[in-house]
């Protein structure tokens, strides 16, 4: 055996993972998105005006060189918009999945490694949540007055607070999947002999599931972050249209579009540009999602 | 299998309880409370009034307090008054369960005609063209945001070609045509998202299905491809599929928030989204405990449903 040319799992995987096209180019395609809204502030700087100046004067104005996909209906600059939006839907999409996922990951975790009773009252309850039609008491979560529940009032309505807002629900909302995940995984590695042999040398709970349980998980859990990431994004835009989300003047791209419907007889291509973001954005998470499954775990067909 | 339906519909009920706990709480969060609304409807009212008005409407009563009486009052059938239609509860979520049924039965239906022959002959031939297009199908579904979806058809079929109208649902009394144009864009929206998933179902569970040795056999005894497809393989690849379509049944009647919002569809979804933002506290605790306990029922058909489908299961006692 010539180990200079034995190959780690991960490169294994990453070398499946090169040869999923469809994944490859969704990643660039999302790379390419990232950076664009990265680079928000410097188109601003080229076009000479911000995302949030309001030019009454120039409502609804056709595409132009000062701006390239038009006005919307308050004489702001769509491009620039769509890219500070962006980050804003990036941005809450990547740190709600990561989140949840967390809280997921910590719920499993116990469950499938103290099995027993501690399992069957974690599953159950979150079998629980599963059962539960989630949008309209996101609504209601989205809708509640946060002085009531002791934050000051200028605390409560900050700018930033709709985004928390929205991370924390989507946090409280969307970790069940990654349970299930990493409870039904824990359950098997559990028992096997590198968990045994720590448990006897006396390694504490916490440690065994630190540092000889968790970094068996990763992989699956890498794949729920990537594909949740779509879903979340997919939530956080639907609130954001609802106009519970994300609040004005903030952009998203969810809270583009709540204007987008009113407006939907005069400017048409106002209701296009976010939503098509939105489409490609979750899409290419889905694709890069299935290719890291497939390159992860490739006897699993699917 | 008795123990084991007892005992979902024991955790059922649980749940429904602990969520009435959890739904009448939130809802005490949220802005406002009914005297604030009667302040702002009536400038001679003075603070004292309010808190007259607070103690008879047992306002001031802590929330635990407050919780047991709206129960108390609910099992014996009063659940109030909606503040937005001023009506009591009860007849305001009844037509809108009615408008619902209709909207989701219907999309429903077209989805479940539409995907399992789709998903059934995406299996038949894996890895075709055929196959590929489903599931580009099936990612693009899952994908698509539902608003935005609606959107583009309002803009389609309302603004460019002016076929459909943009939202609303006919009068009772309109024609069956003009019904049928109301319903066809909600419609169309909800199928079309649904369409992708249910494809994907079926189209796994007849991969798993065409494994078996059973299949093998119906081939070497000369069974001709369709008849292998069709009638050996289909009926047990219906199993799972049917419960997972079960479970989804329950969530349609609660999930058409959005689409029934945008088209001014008038249902349970936009009920409860109208409540919530109406502050009209009664209606919303009712009707979201309405859309849990519909939501649980479907979960739990789908239960019992994979047992009776599938001997097996029943003969293990369950899971």
């Amino acid at each position: 055996m010539a180990s200079a040319t034995t190959k780690s799992p991960t490169q294994l995987a990453l070398q499946r993972f090169r040869g999923h096209r469809l994944a490859l180019a969704s990643a660039a395609l999302l790379a390419l998105l990232v950076t664009a809204v990265i680079c928000a502030p410097l188109i601003e700087w080229l076009l000479g005006h911000s995302a949030n100046q309001v030019d009454l004067y120039n409502r609804l104005a056709p595409p132009s060189w000062l701006h390239p996909l038009g006005t919307d209906e308050l004489g702001r600059d769509t491009l620039l918009r769509l890219l500070y939006g962006g980050r804003v839907s990036l941005l809450t999409g990547l740190v709600a999945a990561v989140a949840a996922a967390t809280l997921g990951t910590f719920i499993g975790l116990c469950a499938g490694y103290f099995s027993g009773r501690t399992d069957t009252v974690l599953m159950r309850f979150t079998d629980s949540v599963i059962a539960l039609p989630l949008l309209p008491l996101l609504i209601v979560l989205a809708a509640i007055d946060l002085t009531k529940l002791g934050l000051s009032e200028q605390l409560a309505n900050a700018e930033s607070v709709s985004l928390y807002r929205i991370i924390v629900i989507v946090a409280l909302t969307g970790w069940t999947t990654v349970a299930r995940l990493v409870r039904g995984a824990t359950l098997s590695l559990r028992e096997r002999e590198f968990v045994l042999a720590a448990r006897g040398l006396g390694a504490s709970h916490g440690l065994i599931m630190r540092r000889h349980i968790l970094p068996n998980l990763l992989s699956p859990i890498i794949v729920a972050v990537t594909l949740s990431i779509g879903s979340v994004i997919l939530l956080e835009s639907v609130l954001s249209f609802l106009g519970l989300g994300i609040q004005p003047p903030l952009a998203s791209w969810g809270n583009m579009l709540t204007n987008a419907q009113q407006l939907i007889w005069e400017a048409p291509q106002l209701a296009i540009y976010p939503g098509l973001l939105i489409f490609i954005t979750v899409i290419c998470c889905n694709f890069v999602g299935d290719g890291l499954q497939d390159a992860f775990d490739p006897k699993a067909e699917s | 299998m008795s123990r084991f339906i007892v005992g979902r519909i024991a955790q059922a009920l649980l749940v429904m309880v602990v969520m009435s706990v959890v739904i009448y709480a939130l809802i005490g969060l949220m802005p406002g409370d009914p005297i604030d609304l009667m302040i702002s409807a009536d400038p001679n009212m003075t603070s004292a009034d309010a808190a007259l008005l607070r103690e008879i409407y047992g306002l001031d009563q802590p929330l635990y307090r407050r919780y047991l009486a709206w129960l108390g009052n609910a099992v014996q059938g009063d659940l109030g008054y909606s503040r937005l239609f001023g009506q009591p509860v009860l007849q305001v979520l009844l037509p809108a369960l009615g408008n619902t049924l209709i909207l989701m039965a219907t999309a429903f239906i077209i989805a479940i005609a539409i995907a399992l022959p789709l998903g059934t002959l995406a299996a038949a031939k894996p890895r075709s063209a055929f196959d590929y297009s489903v599931n580009m199908y099936a990612f693009a579904g899952i994908s698509l945001p539902s608003f935005w979806l609606a959107l583009l058809l309002i803009m389609l079929f309302s603004v460019n070609l002016g076929w459909l109208p943009a939202g609303g649902m006919a009068a009772a009394d309109a024609s069956f045509g003009e019904q049928l144009r109301h319903l066809a864009l909600p419609v169309a929206t909800v199928a079309t998202l649904h369409i992708g998933a249910y494809s994907r179902y079926m189209r796994s569970a007849m991969l798993e299905v065409l494994r078996h040795d059973y299949i093998r056999t119906a081939r070497a005894k000369g069974a001709s491809e369709r008849r292998v497809i069709w009638v050996h393989a289909w009926r047990n690849a219906l199993i799972p599929v049917v419960t997972v379509l079960a479970l989804d049944f329950g969530f349609l009647f609660s999930g058409a928030l959005v689409t029934e919002t945008i088209f001014s569809w008038p249902g349970m979804g936009k009920l409860i989204f109208d409540a919530v933002m109406g502050n009209d506290f009664n209606l919303a605790v009712v009707a979201l405990l309405f859309a849990t306990a519909l939501t649980l029922l479907g979960n739990l058909i789908a239960d019992l449903l994979y047992g009776l489908l599938d001997p097996r299961i029943r003969a293990g006692g369950g899971r």
